[in-house]
């Protein structure tokens, strides 16, 4: 379980750059939970996260980990790291290594993990991104395609079994195959490791699409937090605050502005059709 | 006009090829008759063929957003009066002129990418080609963008070509060109080529969520009219379509 209890942060402070990126951030989210971080660039989405794994220290407030202080002097902070993985945007620029299996290799080596341990784990990681591990293992992971070299980055991250997978734009730039495909694995991965997700998207067809929890940041507060279907309810908020609505959700609305009697808290096209055949089909 | 694809069928090399970034190993590229391949026509060929990329932190260069646009016509060796003019006319169209004296890593990344639009319209082109120019942005600022480009084609009579992996975003353009393994494998309206689901799912891309609402309606037995492509459309087709059960 991760606890954020009012976390302030300050970019720079007293110099003439600083910036206030967080300003009393309160949350709680439970283990195995999907949860969608959505708001407008500048929010500070990227920097909560970077405090959820210890790569930024607060300027105030505090930061549990299964009720571990992970900011406290004695926390191992290394360890909430392996806990709570963070896979950056656009990750494959990362990749480094001469072959796949090195990549993939680098984090558990580095937490000093025997040899047949780490072999192990790169193995389980490869296949649980759905990478042959043979075929794709020695391969420089400079000859993949975009969308395989960011599942293998993500296969780094796996490797380290973290039990909380913090995601900050994971499919920009591939293609929709690829977005599609990318998607349908985090929901995999949820559902067999029970990993607790959280997705950073500016997509809120993909937000719908995979979490059941939304939490809207606005200026470096948490502005709405509720079941992914309220919140996109709520349209004409999540308009002001330059967030759009999933696109099944926009036409839903709009009928119901125009007089027709259709829900508006639905979100999947099969549901948004079945509402529309109801309304809408021949007497 | 889009032009959609895979990851590597070719669309960001077709694109350098349209303003001589790249010289087509065989075949030719002509802008407004001139050939790409004649380095005596390079400059006109990009005065008029502009591009705009990915990342709105790589393409402004100035201190200050006026400057940044006035690059381009500097070093065509314009008069001041006359860089002056385009300056104020270009940031006027994408909406950013009360932004002239700002600093442009201080705008969200749509004013960045509009001051970038601004920087090419400056050079008074006749196409704008924009690499994955929203890819980055936030929902707002892709709005802003796309909002921009609808202006450019409709009120100026510039070509837009939008290179994008949002379905949802070629949707709304005239034509889809439709790219795999480095040849146009499919093109039409967006209603045509979201009229063939299987060939685009091969080719790895995919139908916007209206699209497939539209398809899986119609399929139902809604008699709806015309393209339900974009969200709009699809409104109109369901209000017309309640209107008419009404009367």
């Amino acid at each position: 379980m991760i606890e954020v209890r009012d976390v302030h942060h300050v970019y720079l402070r007293d110099s003439p750059l600083e910036a206030t990126a967080l300003r009393g951030i309160t949350l709680t989210i439970g283990d195995g939970e999907r949860v969608g971080l959505i708001g407008p660039t500048g929010s500070g989405k990227s920097t909560l996260v970077q405090t959820l794994n210890a790569l930024i220290r607060p300027t105030d407030g505090t930061v549990l980990v299964d009720g571990e202080d992970i900011f406290a002097p004695q926390a191992d902070r290394r360890r909430v790291r392996q806990k709570v993985a963070l896979l950056f945007q656009y990750a494959e620029q990362q990749l480094f290594e001469e072959s796949v299996a090195r990549d993939v290799a680098f984090g558990p080596r580095n937490l000093g993990l025997p040899e047949g341990e780490v072999q192990a784990r790169v193995r389980e990681a490869l296949l649980a991104v759905g990478l042959d591990p043979d075929r794709f293992g020695p391969r420089s992971p400079f000859t993949l395609s975009g969308g395989e070299m960011r599942r293998v980055a993500l296969a780094g991250v796996l490797a380290m079994s973290p039990r909380v997978l913090i995601l900050d734009e994971p499919t920009a730039g591939l293609d929709p195959q690829g977005k599609a495909e990318f998607l349908r694995l985090i929901l995999r991965l949820h559902a067999e490791r029970r990993l607790t997700i959280i997705l950073i998207s500016h997509s809120m067809d993909e937000i719908a699409q995979v979490v059941e929890r939304v939490v809207v940041l606005d200026e470096g507060r948490v502005v709405m937090d509720g079941p992914t279907r309220q919140i996109f309810a709520r349209a004409e908020e999540l308009e002001r605050l330059h967030l759009g609505i999933p696109q099944t959700a926009q036409i839903l609305h709009r009928l119901r502005a125009r007089g027709l009697p259709v829900r508006t808290d639905l979100l999947s096209v099969e549901e948004t059709r079945a509402e529309l055949l109801r309304v809408l089909r021949p007497a | 006009m889009a032009l959609v694809g895979a990851n590597g069928s070719g669309k960001s090399t077709l694109a350098k090829c349209l303003n001589a970034l790249l010289v087509p190993t065989a075949g030719r590229v002509l802008v407004d008759g001139l050939d790409t391949r004649d380095p005596h026509a390079v400059w006109q060929v990009r005065q008029r063929v502009g591009m705009v990329f990915q990342n709105p932190d790589n393409q402004l260069v100035a201190t200050v957003v006026e400057e940044d646009v006035a690059f381009g016509p500097e070093n065509l060796g314009l008069p001041p009066a006359e860089i002056r003019r385009r300056v104020e006319e270009a940031l006027r169209i994408v909406g950013m002129w009360d932004y002239r004296r700002h600093a442009p890593h201080l705008l969200s990344g749509g004013q960045k990418q509009r001051v970038a639009i601004a920087g090419m319209l400056a050079m008074r082109p006749s196409c704008l080609i924009l690499d994955e120019a929203t890819a980055m942005l936030d929902p707002q600022g892709r709005a802003e963008v796309l909002q921009t480009v609808d202006r450019l084609t409709r009120e100026e009579g510039i070509t837009v070509v939008h290179i994008t992996h949002a379905m949802e975003e070629a949707a709304v353009a005239r034509r889809i060109v439709v790219l795999a393994g480095g040849r146009v494998a499919l093109q039409g309206t967006p209603a045509e080529v979201f009229d063939q689901p299987e060939v685009l799912r091969r080719l790895r891309l995919t139908l916007p969520p209206v699209a497939v609402l539209g398809r899986q309606l119609r399929a139902a037995g809604l008699p709806l009219r015309g393209s339900v492509t974009t969200v709009d459309q699809l409104v109109d087709a369901l209000t017309a379509l309640a209107a008419a059960r009404r009367s």
